[in-house]
C-alpha cells in the first residue's frame, strides 16, 4: 500500500536513475516542457531572422539606422511639430520622427482633455433626473460608441473639406475666430519682451498655492479648524500673473485673422486634419469615459449618501467628501485605460493625412526608405513607452486610491 | 338626529396626475431642470430638422427603374444620375447603384449566389442554435457545425477544388470582406487566446514569460502597427520566393494575433475568478494538466467570460475597418472607391452615412446581445 501511494506521488522509493520515474516526475516534466518551448521559440526566431537577412539582401534593402541621417526630401503639413523641430524638406529622417512624435503627443494631450470634459458631462447627464437630458446622453453614448472610430474620423474630415463653407463664407465668431473648410483661424498670440515673467509668475503661483493648501490641511488635521483655501488659490494662480502682466505693460499682442477677398489673412490656422481627428477621438473616447463615470457614481452605496446627510453634511460636502472619492476610485482606472486607447487610436490619422507618427515616419519615410523592420520597430517602441508610462501612472493611482487601513 | 351624507371622493388636483405629473417630475422638477429641458429641446431643434431635410425632404429619390427580386419597379422617368441630385440633399440613387460594390466588392456578378448561400447559412445558424438547445445530440450538432461550417463557407466563397470557379481574394470586398475578416479573426484567435491565457497562468516560468511578453507587447501597440508589420515585414520572415501568403491572409494573421492577446486577457479574467479549490480538487482526484483544464477549469472560466468575449469580439468587428489602410477593400474602403467613379463624384457624405447606418445597426444589436448575456450571467452568479 505504501508503495502505491509513493508511486502515485511520482517519487518512487527506488533511488537512482529510472526512466519511468523521470517521466512521472513533475519537476522533470516542467523542465522538459520549458526547454521544448524555448527551443521552438528560438528555432522560429532563427529561421525568421535567417530568412529576413536573405530576403533583405535579395531585395537590395539596406539595414541599420543610417537612413535616419539621410535627407527626408518631402513636405509635411504645417503643424506644431514642424515649428518645434524647425522642419524643412532638407531635414534628416530623424527630424520626421520627432515631428511625428510631437504631433502624436499634441493630439493625445488635447484629446485626453476634451474627452474627459465631454465624458464627465455626458456621464453626469446620463444620471440626471431630467428625462430628456438623460435620454439624450444615452443616445449620444449608443450612437458614437457603436460606430468604428476610423469611420468617424473619415466622416468628420469629409464634412470639413466637402461640406463646410469656403473661406469667403466662413462661420465667424465675433470676428475673432473663423471656421471654414481650411480649418479654424484663431488670433495668434505674439509674446513680447517680459512675457516670460508672466509665465514665471504663473508657475510660482501654482507652487505657492500648493504649499498654502498643504499648510491649512495640516492645520485642519492638528486643530480641526477648517479654512477654505480657494480664495488664496484663485489670487495666486490668476491674480499674480495678471498683476505681473500689467506691471510689464501688457507684453502680449494678438494677430487677428482678417477676412480678405478670397482668403483669411494672418492669425493662426489650425488645420482641418487636426480638428477632425481630435473631435472624432474625443467624441468616441468620451462615450467610454462617460460609462466609467456613470458606473463609478452608481457604485457608491446609497447608505453612504444617507449617512452623510445624517451626520449633517451639506449636499456639496457630501458630494465632495463622501460620494466623489468613492466614485472616482471605481471610475479612474478605466478612464486612464481609455487615455491609452485614445493615444493608440491617434495612429489612425494616417487615413486623413494628419502628420503624426504613423503617417509621417511610419508612412512616407517607410515608403521612401523601405526599411520596414527598423522603422516599424521604432514606431512600436514609442507606443510601448507611452503605454508603459500610462500603466505606471495607473499603478500609482491605484496605490494612492486603495482603501487604507484594511 | 343628523344624517350623514356620503362625501363624494374628490379627484386629485390636475397637477398631480397623468401627463402633467410626469412632466413636472421628469422635466420641470426645479428651475435648473426647466432650463436644461429648454436647452435640450433647442439642441434637438437645431439638429433634427436639417438632418431630416438632408436625408428625406431635400433628398433625391429619382432611382429610375429598380429591379426588386426580378420585378421592375418604376420610380421616376428620369435616369438615376448624379446630375439629377441636388447639393442640398442626399443622393440615394448613388447608394442603390453602388449597393453591389458595398456588399460584394469586385466579386463576379455571376457567382453572387455563393456568398448569398453563406449569408443565408450564417443567418439560419442563429435560428437553429436556440432550437437545438434541448436536443439530445446537441453537442454533436454543435461540434460538426464548428468543423464543417467554416470549410463549406470557404469552399463556397473562394471556389477551387475542381468544384467551383476560383474567385481570387483581391476580388472579395465590401460587407462580405468585413464579415469574413471579423469571423475568421474571432474563430482563429480564440483558441490561441485560450492557450496564451493558460500560458500566462502557468507555473512554468519560461512559458509564462513568453505568454506575458507576447500579450503585453501586442496590447501596448496600436493595431495599425501590427497590420503594417504583417503586410511589410511578415513576407520578409518567410522563405525567399514564397509568395503563397497574399494580402488578405497577411492581414488575417495580423488581426488574429492582435485579437488573441485581447481574448487571452479576457479568459485570464475568467481563470482568476475560479476558486482555488476547483484546481486543488482536480489535482486531488489525479487529473492530468490537460484533463484538469479541459474538464474542470476551462468550462467554468469560459462561461464566466462569455459577456467579455462578446464585448471583445465587438471591438474586433469595429477594428476590421482598419484593413483599408493596407489596401483591402472592405465596406468602408468602398466609399472612397465608388466616389472616385467620375459618374458619382463628391458623394462621400452619402457613402459614409450609409456605412455608418449599416455598421451601427450590426454593432448596436451585438452590444444589446452582450448586455443581455451579462444580465443573465449576473443573476446566476448572485444566487
Amino acid at each position: 500500500m505504501k508503495k502505491i501511494i509513493l508511486d502515485s506521488l511520482g517519487q518512487s522509493q527506488h533511488r537512482g536513475f529510472n526512466f519511468r520515474n523521470l517521466l512521472y516526475n513533475n519537476e522533470a516534466r516542467a523542465f522538459f516542457f520549458q526547454i521544448a518551448t524555448l527551443l521552438i521559440v528560438i528555432g522560429l526566431f532563427y529561421t525568421a531572422i535567417g530568412n529576413l537577412f536573405e530576403n533583405i539582401e535579395a531585395r537590395g534593402i539596406q539595414t541599420g539606422f543610417t537612413f535616419l541621417k539621410n535627407r527626408a526630401g518631402f513636405d509635411i503639413l504645417p503643424f506644431l511639430g514642424n515649428y518645434v523641430v524647425d522642419y524643412t524638406p532638407e531635414s534628416p529622417n530623424l527630424s520626421v520622427f520627432y515631428v511625428g512624435l510631437i504631433n502624436t503627443l499634441v493630439v493625445a494631450f488635447i484629446g485626453i482633455i476634451l474627452s474627459t470634459l465631454i465624458g464627465l458631462l455626458i456621464g453626469i447627464a446620463r444620471l440626471s433626473n431630467n428625462y430628456l437630458i438623460s435620454k439624450l446622453a444615452g443616445g449620444y453614448i449608443e450612437l458614437f460608441r457603436n460606430v468604428p472610430i476610423l469611420l468617424q474620423i473619415l466622416f468628420w474630415y469629409n464634412l470639413f473639406i466637402n461640406v463646410f463653407p469656403h473661406p469667403k463664407q466662413s462661420f465667424s465668431f465675433f470676428d475673432l475666430a473663423f471656421l471654414n473648410q481650411r480649418g479654424l483661424y484663431l488670433p495668434k498670440p505674439i509674446p513680447e519682451e517680459g512675457f516670460l515673467f508672466v509665465g514665471i509668475a504663473f508657475i510660482i503661483g501654482i507652487i505657492a498655492a500648493y504649499f498654502i493648501k498643504k499648510f491649512y490641511k495640516k492645520k485642519h488635521e492638528l486643530t480641526g479648524i477648517h479654512t477654505s483655501t480657494w480664495p488664496y488659490t484663485a489670487v495666486l494662480i490668476i491674480g499674480l500673473p495678471i498683476i505681473v502682466y500689467l506691471l510689464f505693460g501688457s507684453p502680449l499682442q494678438f494677430d487677428y485673422a482678417i477676412l480678405g477677398k478670397f482668403n483669411l489673412k494672418g492669425g493662426m490656422a489650425v488645420v482641418p486634419e487636426f480638428l477632425a481627428l481630435t473631435f472624432a477621438l474625443s467624441v468616441y473616447t468620451a462615450t467610454y469615459i462617460a460609462e466609467a463615470i456613470r458606473s463609478g457614481i452608481e457604485a457608491v452605496d446609497k447608505g453612504q449618501k444617507e449617512a452623510a446627510a445624517a451626520i449633517g453634511l451639506t449636499q456639496i460636502q457630501s458630494l465632495k467628501l463622501i460620494v466623489l472619492p468613492q466614485a472616482l476610485r471605481v471610475a479612474i482606472p478605466p478612464t486612464i485605460n481609455q487615455y491609452l486607447n485614445l493615444t493608440k487610436n491617434s495612429s489612425l490619422a494616417t487615413v486623413i493625412g494628419y502628420p503624426e507618427l504613423m503617417s509621417t515616419f511610419g508612412g512616407t519615410v517607410l515608403n521612401q526608405v523601405g526599411q520596414a523592420v527598423e522603422i516599424l520597430g521604432m514606431a512600436m517602441l514609442v507606443y510601448l513607452v507611452i503605454s508603459l508610462f500610462i500603466s505606471l501612472l495607473l499603478n500609482y493611482v491605484n496605490k494612492k486610491m486603495a482603501i487604507q487601513g484594511r | 338626529m343628523s344624517v350623514y351624507d356620503q362625501q363624494v371622493t374628490r379627484k386629485p388636483p390636475i397637477s398631480q396626475i397623468g401627463a402633467i405629473l410626469w412632466l413636472r417630475t421628469n422635466l420641470f422638477s426645479s428651475w435648473i431642470n426647466a432650463v436644461l429641458t429648454a436647452a435640450s429641446i433647442y439642441l434637438l431643434y437645431i439638429m433634427i430638422p436639417p438632418l431630416l431635410d438632408w436625408m428625406f425632404f431635400n433628398a433625391s429619390f429619382s432611382f429610375g427603374t429598380i429591379n426588386f427580386f426580378g420585378f421592375d419597379i418604376k420610380f421616376s422617368e428620369a435616369m438615376a444620375t448624379n446630375t439629377n441630385c441636388g447639393r442640398e440633399g442626399a443622393c440615394w440613387p448613388y447608394i442603390y447603384e453602388k449597393l453591389y460594390m458595398y456588399t460584394y466588392g469586385f466579386y463576379p456578378r455571376t457567382e453572387t449566389w455563393r456568398p448569398n448561400i453563406v449569408f443565408g447559412l450564417t443567418a439560419s445558424l442563429f435560428v437553429i442554435f436556440p432550437l437545438v438547445k434541448n436536443y439530445k445530440y446537441k453537442n454533436r450538432v454543435t461540434l460538426s457545425l464548428i468543423v464543417f461550417y467554416p470549410i463549406i463557407s470557404y469552399i463556397l466563397i473562394s471556389g477551387g477544388f475542381g468544384l467551383l470557379p476560383v474567385v481570387e481574394t483581391h476580388q472579395w470586398g465590401g460587407l462580405l470582406l468585413t464579415l469574413i475578416i471579423a469571423s475568421v479573426g474571432i474563430i482563429v484567435s480564440f483558441p490561441i487566446g485560450v492557450v496564451l491565457a493558460l500560458g500566462r497562468q502557468s507555473e512554468l516560468r519560461v512559458i509564462k514569460l513568453f505568454s506575458t511578453l507576447f500579450i503585453e507587447f501586442i496590447r501596448a501597440v496600436p493595431l495599425i502597427t501590427i497590420l503594417f508589420m504583417a503586410s511589410f515585414v511578415l513576407p520578409l520572415f518567410l522563405e525567399p520566393g514564397n509568395n503563397s501568403v497574399d494580402k488578405l491572409l497577411r492581414a488575417l494573421i495580423g488581426i488574429a494575433l492582435f485579437q488573441a492577446a485581447y481574448f487571452a486577457e479576457v479568459v485570464r479574467g475568467g481563470l482568476q475568478a475560479i476558486p482555488r479549490g476547483q484546481y486543488e480538487a482536480a489535482d486531488a482526484i489525479g487529473l492530468s494538466y490537460f484533463q484538469k483544464n479541459a474538464l474542470i477549469v476551462l468550462p467554468q472560466a469560459l462561461k464566466i467570460s462569455i459577456p467579455n468575449i462578446v464585448g471583445s469580439s465587438i471591438s474586433l468587428f469595429k477594428d476590421t475597418t482598419l484593413v483599408l489602410i493596407i489596401g483591402l477593400l472592405d465596406m468602408l474602403a468602398m466609399v472612397g472607391l465608388t466616389t472616385a467613379d467620375p459618374y458619382w463624384l463628391g458623394r462621400e457624405t452619402e457613402g459614409y452615412v450609409f456605412v455608418t447606418i449599416v455598421m451601427w445597426v450590426m454593432l448596436y444589436s451585438m452590444s444589446r446581445y452582450s448586455r443581455k448575456l451579462e444580465l443573465r450571467f449576473n443573476t446566476e452568479n448572485a444566487n
